[in-house]
């Protein structure tokens, strides 16, 4: 394993069974290493970018709007503004002039041509450093245009994307508790850190509506300002992927005393598990929930697992490695593989914190490679070390794993498969038999060695 | 054509992404942004999804400290964390909006590496280049790139090496660039084409992973470009300008030739012409079959082409390219636009249509999607030809987007797309001339079966 792993890196890597845990983690990408991980401003970007009623608006140079215009697949049932891609392009005279003249410009333009909800008017790197104020351009805005205009501080380089989504938490904050909230249900919650990539989010919305909860506000997946506004009249906040919407759920927590519980959408475990523990937070206002979630999760692994059997006869045995954005995704993944009678030997995470890396080393099995802020050359004498069939990751690691002639899957937010829910576990089975079971490995070039 | 303070799906992407290109077309190169480390990572995924390939770009990734003391320190340790992990031969640094504007030097910030160097591997060569994100567009930071390699390599001069010849292609596919070098040698040539990422960025499959892709333009002839027989630059917007092409010319005395992307037949007689003229050698028969077949082609296809209205969009030599083939077909091509502002685009695509196109195009430069739509609307267009980011009009339309350029990410094989030579040609025209066929055949309620 010590091939490819620069000094400053080996505390980001640790084996389970070779030592205690330790791990460092949630610091700077280590220059020179290729991380994986983009910067703060990424971070803030995917948090909001699916909320498709806002203006999004970047104030930088074209470059930053440009790699995020529709990049992700969050998709939308109404409004697709959040599907254009805005900048104010500054030029080498804005740099030197100050931007806040062309921001406001631009502000009052794409107002008045789109009409929206709401704006975000993202920071980036270099008007951090030329200093143009951007709450004061907001402010006015907001006054004249009469929308919520709100800045978001995310300078790609103020830290790492995790800094990301706080700045994004901070900015949806300044809209949740402006809404009117008479006519909501005490049986009721919000959806936070779904981004509805493939429409995942309809098919989590539907079981609720089957246990009869009603949702205020998709945080963000599907998202609407005015639900946003109205967040705060929920009786809970459910929060998947942990890293980008929990300081929204703390944030709301203290404000407004909503109390929240951690859910996963992935795999039929966690699926289940995250269900029940809605139904129990509401047993008393809303009797007969749970007994409703049961039969509705008994239904639905009535249906699953025929499939999952069919697929795992030829995947048992199999190794996966997986590379996420955030550590929560992880715990799962492991135990969907595990369902489908596979062995995770790596997990990383480009956002974990020591917390999490924590518990993902209590459910690894022994051997586990797990990784902070990982990188091309590491994930590549990783997968050769552990022999993986199958990597999970985003476009950025798909061709590492079809260079080393193993399988792919993408789990990231470009997806086009929805794998959430319990229908989400038998697409990502025949996703990953579609790559593990191809013919075309067969004719992959491969060292003596392996 | 309104004009608009704010950008809205921009038709170019930012400088330091076609520096990362163009280093990559060098043997043994890494490149490496000074910035934060969001710049390499947006970009690496963006240039990832159009050729399917690993494409690692180092970063200094500069956090707040380093972006109020200075990012040398961070460039140091960068440069000596990819030469412990990739030990290249090469590491091309550009520069990024952050660390133009916080004023890193970094020609001297490297000067100081190199003197005080203790690695355990001997320092790379290193090439600079400075693109700050808010001066120009990738084609700039491209050409840039291109320039500095050739400035701070080609250093050699001295006699002239028999049968060597440069090729600038400009931002073209791996493809392309594969058969410029097949072109080359049936005239007898040794081109060094820069870049040369025809390998790099689209590799076989291999048994052992490549810390650093095998091919590129090799460094060894790279120092000797100016002891070339001839240089071509392509791209009639290059054409007089201070590019790579004049500073080989300048420092070599050697001849420079600037010509238009060849594209099409006229341009592509053109490039045929030049290395006719330098070889003293007719063109290879297959060649010569080639133009045949392309004028052949160009002549059974006439009539379902002729009066089309097109909308060509993208990186500027290519549009002026296209335009000059589209003019040739008797496709109109009634909008020309570029996301790059630039001065002589108007002159040269009015000169390559000229006594073609039935009706004058109106070419816009500096222009985003939301303009070309704008105007494209109101010229009831039959095709669009540019790269995957007009598919959103393609789909309002119902009009054939022929996907060609940089990105292709909604298509499968962008990096095996051939625009040049006569062959290239001829593959766009049966492309273009089939997707037409299909919108008729598709739209008529006959369903007819012979075309």
């Amino acid at each position: 394993m010590e091939d490819g792993i620069l000094t400053q890196r080996k505390g980001q890597i640790h084996t389970k069974g070779e030592e205690p845990f330790s791990i460092n983690c949630d610091k700077e990408s280590l220059a020179g290493a290729v991380s994986q991980r983009a910067c703060v401003f990424c971070g803030s970007r995917v948090v909001l970018y699916p909320i498709a009623d806002a203006l999004h608006l970047v104030h930088g140079p074209v470059g930053c709007a440009a790699y995020t215009w529709d990049i992700r697949g969050a998709l939308s049932s109404g409004p697709e503004l959040h599907r254009l891609s805005f900048s104010t392009d500054l030029r080498e005279k804005d740099v030197v002039f100050g931007g806040e003249d062309k921001l406001y410009r631009s502000l009052i333009e794409l107002v008045d041509r789109y009409g929206p909800k709401a704006a975000f008017v993202y920071s980036t790197c270099i008007v951090g450093i030329i200093g143009d104020d951007l709450e004061a351009v907001c402010k006015r805005v907001e006054r004249e245009k009469a929308i919520p205009v709100i800045p978001v501080q995310s300078e790609g380089f103020k830290g790492n994307k995790r800094a990301g989504y706080n700045a994004a938490c901070r900015a949806m904050m300044t809209l949740v508790g402006t809404g009117d909230i008479s006519g909501i249900s005490t049986v009721s919650v919000n959806l936070l850190g779904d981004f509805n990539l493939a429409g995942e989010i309809w098919i989590i919305r539907e079981y609720l509506e089957k246990m009869g909860v009603e949702v205020v506000a998709n945080i963000t997946g599907d998202g609407r300002v005015n639900d946003l506004r109205r967040a705060h009249g929920a009786a809970l906040n459910v929060v998947q992927c942990s890293g980008a919407t929990m300081d929204l759920a703390k944030m709301m927590a203290e404000k407004y005393s909503t109390p929240f519980v951690r859910a996963s959408y992935f795999g039929i475990e966690d699926m289940a598990e995250s269900l029940y523990r809605i139904a129990e937070f509401f047993e008393t206002s809303s009797p007969g929930i749970m007994a409703r979630t049961q039969e509705l999760v008994r239904g639905e692994i009535e249906k699953l697992l025929p499939v999952i059997e069919k697929y795992k006869k030829d995947l048992k045995g199999k190794k996966a490695a997986l590379y996420v954005g955030g550590a929560f995704k992880a715990f799962s993944l492991i135990k969907a593989f595990r369902l489908l009678g596979m062995q995770v030997v790596v997990a990383g995470s480009q956002t974990g914190t020591e917390d999490d890396y924590r518990e993902l080393h209590e459910i690894a099995d022994k051997g586990t490679i797990i990784v902070d802020d990982t990188n091309p050359l590491e994930l590549v004498s990783f997968i050769k070390e552990k022999g993986v069939d199958v990597l999970v990751g985003g476009v950025k690691e798909r061709p590492i794993a079809y260079k080393l002639g193993v399988g792919f899957c993408d789990h990231n937010h470009e997806r086009k498969e929805a794998l959430e829910g319990f229908v989400g576990m038998a697409n990502f089975a025949e996703e990953i038999h579609r790559t593990v079971m191809s013919p075309v490995w067969r004719f992959v070039p491969r060292e003596e060695s392996l | 054509m309104s004009d608009y303070v704010s950008t809205t799906n921009a038709c170019k992407l930012c400088t330091p992404l076609g520096a990362c290109l163009a280093f990559r077309g060098v043997e043994g190169a890494v490149p490496f942004l000074h910035g934060s480390q969001g710049c390499a990572t947006y970009m690496r995924r963006y240039i990832i999804s159009h050729f399917r390939e690993p494409m690692d770009i180092a970063s200094s990734a500069l956090g707040e400290k380093q972006a109020i003391y200075g990012g040398g320190p961070n460039l140091k340790q960068g440069i000596a964390n990819v030469v412990k992990k990739y030990d290249p031969k090469i590491i091309g640094v550009a520069t990024t909006c952050l660390t133009e504007t916080i004023g890193d030097d970094v020609p001297h910030i490297l000067h100081e590496l190199g003197r005080e160097w203790g690695g355990e591997k001997p320092l790379p060569l290193l090439v600079n280049v400075s693109t700050p994100s808010y001066q120009g567009s990738h084609v700039e930071g491209f050409n840039a790139t291109i320039k500095a390699i050739v400035d701070q390599l080609a250093l050699e001069t001295g006699s002239e090496i028999p049968g060597r010849v440069n090729i600038l292609p400009g931002l073209l596919s791996p493809e392309d660039i594969r058969h410029l070098n097949e072109i080359s040698r049936d005239f007898g040539f040794h081109a060094t084409i820069l870049p040369d990422y025809s390998e790099t960025l689209d590799g076989p499959a291999k048994a052992a992973y490549e810390t650093l892709p095998e091919g590129g333009a090799r460094l060894g002839e790279i120092k000797e470009m100016c002891r070339a027989a001839m240089t071509i630059e392509f791209g009639r917007s290059l054409i007089g300008g201070d590019f790579a092409g004049s500073v080989i010319g300048k420092r070599s005395g050697n001849k420079t030739i600037g010509i238009g992307t060849p594209v099409g037949l006229r341009e592509n007689d053109a490039f045929f012409g030049a290395l006719e003229k330098t070889s003293g050698l007719k063109t290879p028969r297959p060649y010569l079959l080639d133009r045949g077949r392309l004028i052949d082609a160009y002549v059974d296809g006439h009539k379902y082409l002729f009066g089309k209205r097109a909308v060509i969009y993208g990186e500027e030599d290519l549009v002026i390219a296209l335009a000059s083939f589209l003019a040739e077909t008797g496709i109109v091509p009634v909008l020309c636009a570029t996301g790059i502002k630039s001065p002589s685009f108007k002159n040269s695509i009015e000169s390559v249509t000229e006594g073609l196109a039935a009706e004058r195009p109106l070419a816009l430069d500096g222009v985003d999607f939301h303009q070309i739509k704008e105007t494209a609307e109101k010229l009831s267009p039959d095709i669009l030809i540019g790269n995957s980011k007009g598919y959103k009009m393609a789909r309002e339309w119902k009009i054939p987007l022929i996907r060609v350029g940089f990105p292709v990410h909604d298509r499968f094989g962008g990096q095996r797309l051939l625009h040049v030579g006569y062959r290239g040609a001829l593959r766009l025209y049966d492309e273009i001339t089939n997707a037409l066929l299909e919108t008729k055949q598709e739209s008529s309620s006959v369903g007819y079966g012979y075309l």
